[in-house]
């Protein structure tokens, strides 16, 4: 081989990269989230996928709409997959059956003002799934807090006609969820031990009220360890977000158990498992050093204990990441890794006492 | 801390699936035929260049000084083979830019013929100066890649009393193997070089790590090592860049070195395998440094080994001999992790290349950079505990004070941060620019200060020189004064003089 000939492109080093890229991340998010997606809509029918379906399809649409209009490339940042979790994230926060325009304005939502707004990946601030959910949930309040219960899924053809409102959902079918039973119980009297919440004994089927990421929460921490297991997340955030969320809980169950809801409700109901493993681990939301990861996990899981408990929601794992989130760059700018060869200070370390 | 760093101890780093160094690094050392051409460069160091001292038309003999050091940091150049001097002047330098180096040119003359060496049968009555003097007169410079000249190193540690040496034998760059192999083909080489490097320093005990992927090393070195006590060879784990002076250190003593010093600094001298081979040689059979081992590696290369071979000869001979299967998207000298991409294959080897990398399309992946995620992966991986992502926010913002402040100057270049990006971010490469955009604008301002003094001491000179001038003018006015005082008093005193007669 005549090596005059070679022509050759010089570049920086590293001449090798590891096989990761943004998409990749992104599949692996995905694949964690479908046995628990799945078995969901085996739960509660057509609709349910019918409206995971929407909830993307609008993410995309808004994505795109924004990459378009910044005269960004849409298909090569479209296809990074980012949007798609996010409306897949969002899909699962919400109750089931809940009707078309919800995904549409949600899916929207997320991507144009929770993610592009602040320029696109990598640069937002809210957790885009999370703030679009906020966003419903302050503005329609009655659809987001109508729950059904995972009995008898309707074809897939009368499924489409409950998403899009064509087909009434009747009324024995819908209850409120466990926390907000627990809620309503409470701010009417009713202390804890003299109410009867609705799959308050645990249900291994999860065939309980919730959406999509409540009922199958085994299969979403399955899927959390799947992540862990793949390195995609690291444990800091969900096993600390578990802790803080689950210390308070057992010791304000031991302390009042009429006043306070117990330990394994507190971790199995709402969304503590969706959020400790998809939500709070988000890369672009929350901090980039281990120790700033421990601190923002513990606040997540506190804060969502203290919405709960003294908040006016009964749910608050997305206000506790939102505010989780805003702390980030604080955390991370407080928060770094001691640099080798020099103190936490940033000094470089003394030679006392080194020397033979 | 993760899983890894309760299991080994290092959190740090990468550690690729495939190092590559395999077949490579157990096919048998080949000894490379000599070329019809060497280009010696005058530069295969950290210093001042070599200055020459033979003239064009010259014969040359293998071992022959041709060019001598100059200054206190510097290192001589030796004719790896005989020949006749063809030319003294540029040539390609083993660098991305391509620019030209000064380089003595040898045409061969295929004879070999040598000059004597001057041995000696104990190297250890010797001084520690007269050793320091022979490694110096060879032209030893760590052959790790860092090329500091070993004979002001090994003064550096006297100096500092250093206590022990650390060898490094770490070789933690994918795809090299050129210390794997002179561990295992030379093992008492390199251990004899240790313990004359001890008594040259005057360390009283020396470490060798070696990655625990080099099994067949480790058994050679154990084996060399045995009526030694005072040499401990320590296996360490297989994690890139465990061969960086300051993570073997902190693996091997778990002390860390300073931001900003030296390991002499805690007592510490840390030299490579490879080096202490050739301090071996040129000790104890004055033999200098003229030829080394090279691995030719890659997945374009037909026989991919290690290469015993001249100093100065080209890249495309050195790949001629390995062969070639297909044509190589990139030529790297040295690993694939640090090494510089070479802009063609008519450059030099220097001492420090212990290797040469004809990658293939698939080998490099080319992917355009997209946005940071902010994943973290770079926060993990960097040995130094820096932020990249962070450093990189700041310097893309044009804020190179704050990336200076987080520590850019403690940056290895080691590569980790670009390696696990995902999104393929070009790290290595902002932080160079920006070390070499704070270390202009620091010149910059020593300049600017300099042309401050320069002003400011023209100003004062100015006004000095006003003030003199008013002053001057003030004497020779009362002078004048005194003169013309003095002219009238004697004007009065003629008459009255006169009168007085």
């Amino acid at each position: 081989m005549n090596t005059q000939a070679i022509s050759l492109q010089t570049m920086a080093s590293p001449h090798a990269r590891a096989a990761n890229s943004v998409s990749v991340v992104m599949l692996k998010v995905m694949a964690a989230l479908v046995p628990a997606t799945a078995y969901a809509f085996y739960l509660f029918g057509s609709p349910a996928f019918w409206l995971w379906a929407i909830t993307i399809a609008a993410s995309m649409a808004g994505e795109a709409a924004c990459l378009r209009l910044a005269g960004k490339p849409v298909k090569a940042v479209l296809y990074d997959g980012s949007a798609i979790l996010t409306g897949w994230l969002l899909a699962v926060s919400l109750p089931p059956w809940a009707p078309w325009w919800i995904g549409v304005v949600g899916g929207l939502f997320a991507t144009t003002l929770g993610k592009q707004a602040f320029g696109g990946i990598g640069n937002n601030l809210f957790n885009p799934a999370m703030i679009a959910r906020i966003m419903l949930l302050v503005s329609f309040p009655v659809q987001m807090t109508h729950w059904v219960v995972p009995a008898g899924a309707p074809s897939l053809f009368d499924g489409l006609r409950i998403t899009l409102g064509q087909m009434p959902v009747p009324d024995a079918m819908t209850s409120a969820s466990l926390l907000g039973w627990a809620k309503t119980d409470m701010a009417r009297g009713i202390d804890l031990l003299h109410t009867h919440l609705p799959g308050h004994v645990f249900d291994w089927n999860g065939a309980r009220v919730g959406s999509l990421g409540e009922t199958s929460v085994w299969l979403i921490a399955l899927g959390g360890v799947a992540l862990l297991y793949m390195r995609v997340i690291s444990w800091h955030i969900p096993v600390t977000m578990l802790i803080g969320l689950a210390v308070p809980a057992a010791l304000g169950h031991a302390a009042d158990p009429a006043r306070f809801m117990d330990m394994s409700t507190h971790l199995l109901s709402g969304g503590a498992m969706l959020g400790a493993f998809f939500i709070a681990t988000d890369y672009v939301t929350s901090p980039s050093s281990r120790a700033g990861q421990i601190i923002f996990g513990l606040g997540c899981g506190l804060l969502t204990w203290v919405i709960r408990t003294y908040g006016g929601y009964p749910e608050g794992v997305a206000f506790a990441v939102l505010l989780m989130n805003a702390l980030t760059p604080a955390i991370d700018r407080l928060i770094k890794p001691r640099v080798y060869g020099r103190t936490m200070g940033g000094k470089p370390i003394s030679l006392k006492g080194e020397t033979k | 801390m993760g899983i890894r760093e309760l299991l080994t101890g290092v959190g740090w780093g990468v550690h690729p699936h495939d190092d590559h160094k395999r077949p490579a690094a157990d096919v048998p050392l080949r000894v490379m035929p000599t070329p019809a051409k060497l280009c010696i460069p005058l530069l295969q160091h950290v210093g001042a260049p070599a200055k020459p001292l033979v003239a064009v038309g010259d014969r040359v003999l293998r071992g022959q000084l041709i060019a001598a050091a100059q200054g206190n940091v510097s290192a001589p150049v030796h004719a790896p083979t005989s020949g006749r001097v063809a030319a003294i002047g540029e040539v390609t330098a083993p660098h991305p830019s391509g620019l030209p180096f000064a380089a003595i040119t040898i045409e061969t003359d295929g004879l070999d013929e040598s000059v004597s060496f001057k041995t000696v049968e104990d190297p250890f009555s010797l001084t520690p100066d007269e050793i320091s003097q022979r490694i110096a007169e060879a032209g030893i410079v760590g052959l790790g890649g860092a090329t500091f000249p070993s004979a002001p190193k090994a003064q550096l540690g006297r100096k500092h009393s250093v206590h022990t040496l650390i060898i490094n034998g770490g070789e933690c760059e994918p795809y090299l193997s050129s210390d794997d192999s002179i561990m295992r083909e030379r093992a008492d080489d390199v251990i004899d070089g240790v313990r004359i490097l001890m008594h040259a320093v005057g360390a009283s005990k020396a470490k060798v790590g070696i990655e625990d992927n080099k099994p067949e090393a480790i058994a050679a070195m154990r084996k060399a090592a045995q009526d030694f006590a005072q040499i401990e060879i320590c296996p360490v784990p297989a994690r890139y860049p465990m061969g960086s002076d300051r993570q073997l250190v902190q693996v091997l003593t778990g002390k860390e070195v300073p931001s900003g010093a030296r390991t002499a600094t805690i007592g510490l001298l840390v030299n490579n395998v490879s080096t202490c081979a050739a301090i071996h040689h040129a000790v104890r059979h004055g033999e200098p440094l003229y030829r080394r081992i090279v691995t030719v590696n890659g997945g374009a290369v037909a026989q991919p080994g290690n290469v015993l071979a001249p100093i100065g000869v080209l890249v495309e001979d050195l790949l001629a001999f390995a062969g070639l299967k297909s044509e190589p998207a990139r030529l790297v000298m040295g690993g694939p992790m640090m090494g510089v991409a070479l802009p063609h294959a008519q450059v030099p080897t220097v001492k420090g290349c212990g290797g040469i990398l004809a990658l293939t399309a698939e080998e490099i992946t080319v992917v355009p950079p997209s946005p940071c995620i902010r994943c973290g992966s770079c926060v993990k991986a960097c040995p130094m505990g820096l932020v990249p992502l962070e450093l990189s926010a700041q310097i893309h913002a044009g804020d190179y004070d704050t990336a200076d402040a987080m520590g850019l100057d403690d940056c290895l270049a080691c590569g980790c941060c670009a390696y696990v990006c995902p999104s393929q971010m070009p790290l290595v490469q902002t932080f160079s620019h920006a070390k070499g955009e704070i270390w202009r604008r620091a010149q910059q301002k020593k300049r600017s200060e300099f042309t401050k003094q320069l002003a400011q001491a023209r100003q004062e000179r100015l006004e000095r020189e006003a003030r003199e001038r008013v002053e001057a003018a003030a004497r020779r006015k009362a002078q004048r004064a005194a003169q013309q005082a003095a002219a009238a008093a004697a004007d009065n005193n003629t008459p009255s003089e006169g009168a007085g007669a």
